[in-house]
């Protein structure tokens, strides 16, 4: 299947100009993944906007890999609404070093996404115009989507089940 | 020297017009509106989280209550990103009820959108004839599920169970009258002098803009942008039913009740021909692994029982990988995104909310109009605080 993904118009596009950036394609139930570096996630973007028409910027989340390197990849799901298809471009993040550039400036759509993902997962994104927590409340400790933050919350006891 | 001096006025999160628990701090020059900050998060409760914890089927009722008005859609996109996951395919009838009860709840959310919209605006008429008529989707929805909001009424793999008997019937009669509630509607509202004087021309957002800041549905369509999920990327055999997707020109308020208008009219339509089409047949696919065992084997044989356990308790476990699977909700496009490590829980399981990036245009569409407009410019948009929040 990988024939597939290789074959994709925007696939080959990135190959062409950003060879050193990309770390990974992969295909799976028809959806294209392209796992890139940080470094130029900007560049990247803009171009995937403006030459390739991945116009609309669906999303933008992590997902936290605890206990693998890089530990978080923040992830882009953006669709062309001229030709109609999805592309999802994931950015390896380091723990050590848990920030981004902002893709804030591509697609004003950017902004409260990369809050939210700031806010639940602490990857910080520079360059962002107004990165403040979101969801939870601005003197909140932690970050609740990370793996290593407790379901019940810091200071309370996990569930064990009902006592009777 | 004449000073521009602003005036901070905070508005909600007890407000009857921002739809749920949603503040917005507004800077004022006079009556104009300068700055919005909206604050959100009142209704978190950490949805995404909870479901890394429980199994395939086990987060299932969580979706539904994200988008409280609209629960069967909800959970519409959910099983079908776990089904993409598992490349699961779903029985034909299962799909067309899933069609005809998702399009039911596009008609039971608009309606509550119209039925607030207009009472925001000061159209009393209108909200209470929009909840009578919402009542008879509801009714259904009770006799489907046993529950009028939070529905849970589909499974991995197709539904809970078949439809009652005399569904074909109730349907039926929203597809006879609904049309005619819709003309009471615009017979009350599209020439009302006051309702054109406050939604023509507030809250106008180009397409270029609107596309920019992720604004997806009916509200990307009023400002003129021809695209449907439904149509453009079909899911759950859409492709098998001809409809017009509307689109508005003026980009504003108007434009955008126009096209939701429409839009009902449309998925009355969508219902009659998936009506037409439905087919007796199994609604659930036969997959021990996936599935839960028919209820008369559960109470009769032991194996039944075993069976029902194992899939209650542990689930199943998914292929490694992740999938997006986006659908048009009532709203706009509600996407999950799933990852799975090989396990029974989901690894991630992302919400992409279409009220969320909706209302971060706020500022754009509100900015320079009166502050009086803003309630119409929140009805517009038609938030739901619970999927914002999650």
């Amino acid at each position: 299947m990988v024939d597939m993904a290789e074959n994709n118009r925007a696939v080959i596009k990135l190959r062409e100009r950003f060879a050193a950036d990309i770390v990974e394609v992969k295909e799976f139930r028809g959806e294209v993944t392209v796992t890139v570096t940080k470094n130029n996630i900007v560049e990247i973007c803009n171009y995937l906007k403006t030459a390739l028409g991945y116009n609309l910027l669906t999303d933008v989340t992590a997902v936290d890999y605890l206990g693998k390197s890089p530990r978080f990849q923040v992830v882009y799901n953006m669709y062309s609404i001229p030709s109609k298809d999805r592309l999802r471009v994931k950015a390896q993040v380091e723990e050590a070093d848990a920030t981004i550039d902002s893709v804030s400036g591509v697609w004003s759509s950017a902004n409260w996404l990369e809050r939210e993902t700031y806010d639940l997962f602490g990857i910080t994104f520079a360059g962002h115009p107004d990165l403040r927590r979101i969801l939870m409340t601005d003197d909140w400790v932690g970050h609740p989507l990370r793996k290593d933050y407790p379901l019940q919350g810091p200071d309370r006891e996990p569930y064990k089940g009902r006592l009777s | 020297m004449a000073q521009k001096e602003t005036m901070t006025v905070n508005m909600g999160p007890q407000h009857p017009s921002t739809h749920g628990v949603l503040r917005l701090v507004i800077e004022l020059d006079g009556e104009i509106i300068d700055k919005i900050t909206p604050h959100i998060g009142y209704l978190h409760r950490g949805i995404e989280k909870l479901s890394e914890h429980r199994t395939y089927h086990q987060a299932l009722p969580l979706t539904d209550r994200m988008d409280y008005l609209a629960p069967m859609s909800n959970n519409l996109g959910y099983v079908l990103a776990v089904e993409k996951l598992l490349g699961v395919e779903v029985p034909e009838r299962a799909k067309t009820v899933r069609v005809i009860t998702a399009e039911l709840t596009r008609l039971k959310s608009h309606l509550v959108w119209l039925a607030c919209h207009a009472l925001d605006i000061g159209a009393m008429t209108v909200f209470l004839y929009c909840f009578r008529e919402r009542e008879k989707v509801m009714e259904i929805y009770e006799k489907l599920s046993g529950a009028r909001m939070t529905s849970n009424y589909y499974r991995v793999g197709g539904l809970s169970a078949d439809v009652y008997a005399g569904f074909e019937k109730d349907v039926q009669e929203i597809i006879d009258t609904f049309p005619g509630f819709f003309d009471t509607y615009e017979g009350l509202l599209t020439k009302n002098t006051i309702w054109l004087q406050r939604t023509v021309g507030n809250g106008v957002i180009s397409a270029e803009d609107a596309i920019d800041a992720g604004i997806t549905g009916p509200a990307l369509r009023g400002s003129g942008v021809d695209w449907d999920l439904r149509r453009d990327n079909p899911y759950s055999g859409y492709e098998k039913y001809s409809f017009k997707v509307p689109v508005g020109e003026k980009c504003d308020t108007f434009d955008r009740y126009k096209v939701r208008l429409v839009e009902m009219r449309e998925a009355v339509k969508i219902i009659s021909q998936a009506l037409n089409d439905l087919k007796p047949g199994p609604v659930l696919a036969d997959l021990p692994q996936v599935c839960y065992p028919p209820k008369e084997n559960v109470y009769n044989s032991i194996e039944g029982l075993i069976h029902h356990f194992k899939i209650a308790s542990e689930g199943f476990a998914a292929p490694e990988g992740e999938v997006y699977q986006g659908v048009e909700n009532p709203k706009g496009e509600l996407g999950y995104y799933l990852v799975s490590d090989g396990s029974n829980k989901p690894y991630r399981m992302r919400v992409r909310p279409p009220s969320f990036v909706n209302l971060s245009a706020i500022e754009k569409m509100a900015k320079g109009s009166m502050i009086a407009d803003l309630v119409a410019v929140i009805g517009t948009l038609d938030i739901v605080l619970g999927e914002i929040d999650r």
